[in-house]
């Protein structure tokens, strides 16, 4: 029995361009959203089959989204904020199939996408506004003595974002993996153990089909959290007045 | 990591060569290679996404927008033409049935006056048929009286000649006649 965080390792596969288990099921996970959603709308029908229409519920939700944050405008981001939650929603999913790897259980992974976004928004603030876009950090209606305490308050906050971002959605899944592996080698052990214990193994497996429908709820959550959490800072971005 | 070395080794199966496991997300020498194909995945999916399937996809959607708009502009088009072509017929039945009760009006009224004429025309001719039986009456009422006397004259002729045995003189029955009468 392996430890409950040996799933996280990061096994090389082509060492000489740092390809590892986790750079094949990032490559998995995009392959799966290119590939599924290019295979659901094949047909382009009007009336959707099953697939076209899950493809159509995905589109529409994450434009839904976006569009009820950060307005019409927000829709410049669409294709980035599709892509981040289809590659968070699939990696995360991916992730719940036995033996395979959890690619957003890396904090590097879900900074790095954090970053993404911060980045973007940053960006595109100061492209747009130009030092307008740091009226941000300076709420309107604020007395001028208390204005320093709130810059500063309001600097923290814009800073904490990346980290808060990619750290929800890495320990979520960290966490959740390893209680998954925990409980599973309850089961085993308890197995092992023999006698009165071997008659307690059922008890951890249940729990583990219980965290297992909850680590499903978690997988797709955490997405649309991220995803819920782009668009609000996106909107930082777009309209910057407090 | 000290607590997930005394994991691993209370947990591995003895004989296991593995290397010593540290905590993964935090070994650093690990996230240039991460980061590496994070860029590479993330950049083809944007890619990808942007170019191919979201316009695809969005495509599709708006298609059907926009054919959903176009066969409920259609359905309204339809609706109203089938609304004209309803007053267009209430319009046209109210015509008719109006001309058909003139029609009805004016072929009573002909009718009538064609009856009227027949009546009238009957009536004339049988107020004249009236006259000319009057007229006829009159006449032959006339002639008989004319008669009656020339057959009294015969009557008392014959009579006379009965009792007496011989004709009597005309111009004596004649003047008793005559006496009679007046």
């Amino acid at each position: 029995m392996a430890s409950p965080i040996e799933q996280f390792q990061i096994k090389p596969i082509i060492p000489v361009i740092n390809f590892t288990n986790s750079s094949l099921f990032m490559i998995g996970a995009a392959a799966v959203i290119v590939g599924g959603l290019l295979y659901a709308t094949r047909k382009r029908a009007v009336v959707p089959g099953r697939a076209q229409s899950v493809a159509e519920v995905l589109h529409d939700f994450v434009a839904n989204t976006l569009v009820d944050a950060t307005g019409k405008e927000g829709m410049k981001f669409f294709p980035l904020v599709f892509s981040l939650f289809m590659f968070v929603l699939t990696a995360n999913l991916l992730g719940m199939i036995p033996g395979f790897f959890t690619v957003t259980s890396h904090i590097i992974v879900t900074f790095a996408l954090a970053l993404l976004v911060i980045g973007t928004v940053v960006t595109y603030g100061f492209m747009k506004h130009g030092t307008h876009f740091l009226g941000l950090f300076v709420p309107s209606g604020v007395p001028a003595w208390l204005l320093p305490f709130i810059v500063v308050i309001e600097l923290i906050s814009f800073l904490s974002r990346p980290i808060s971002l990619s750290l929800r959605l890495f320990a979520n899944m960290l966490a959740g993996h390893i209680a998954l592996k925990v409980f599973a080698g309850f089961v085993v052990s308890l197995l092992a153990a023999g006698g009165a214990l071997t008659i307690l193994a059922p008890l951890p497996l249940l729990m583990a089909v219980a965290l297992m429908a909850l680590e499903f709820l978690v997988a797709a959550l955490q997405a649309y959290v991220f995803t819920v959490l782009t668009c609000i800072y996106l909107n930082d971005a777009l309209h910057p007045g407090h | 990591m000290a607590q997930a070395q005394t994991t691993h080794a209370t947990t591995e199966a003895p004989g296991g060569a593995h290397e010593d496991i540290g905590f993964p997300p935090f070994e650093t020498e690990t996230y240039g290679g991460q980061l590496l194909w994070l860029a590479i995945t993330f950049v083809a999916l944007y890619t990808l996404l942007s170019r191919l399937v979201l316009p695809r996809l969005g495509g599709i959607i708006e298609n059907r927008r926009a054919m959903i708009a176009n066969d409920l502009d259609d359905a309204a088009a339809m609706k109203s033409r089938a609304e004209e072509a309803g007053t267009a017929y209430e319009k046209a039945l109210a015509e008719a049935k109006g001309r058909a009760q003139a029609l009805a009006q004016e072929t009573r009224a002909k009718l009538a006056a064609e009856s009227d004429a027949r009546r009238k025309a009957l009536e004339a001719d049988l107020n004249q048929r009236l006259a000319e039986s009057d007229a006829t009456i009159t006449t032959k009422k006339a002639e008989a009286m004319s008669h009656v006397d020339a057959i009294a004259r015969d009557t008392a002729s014959a009579i006379i000649e009965r009792l007496t045995g011989k004709a009597p003189a005309p111009q004596a029955v004649e003047a008793a006649l005559k006496q009679i009468k007046a």
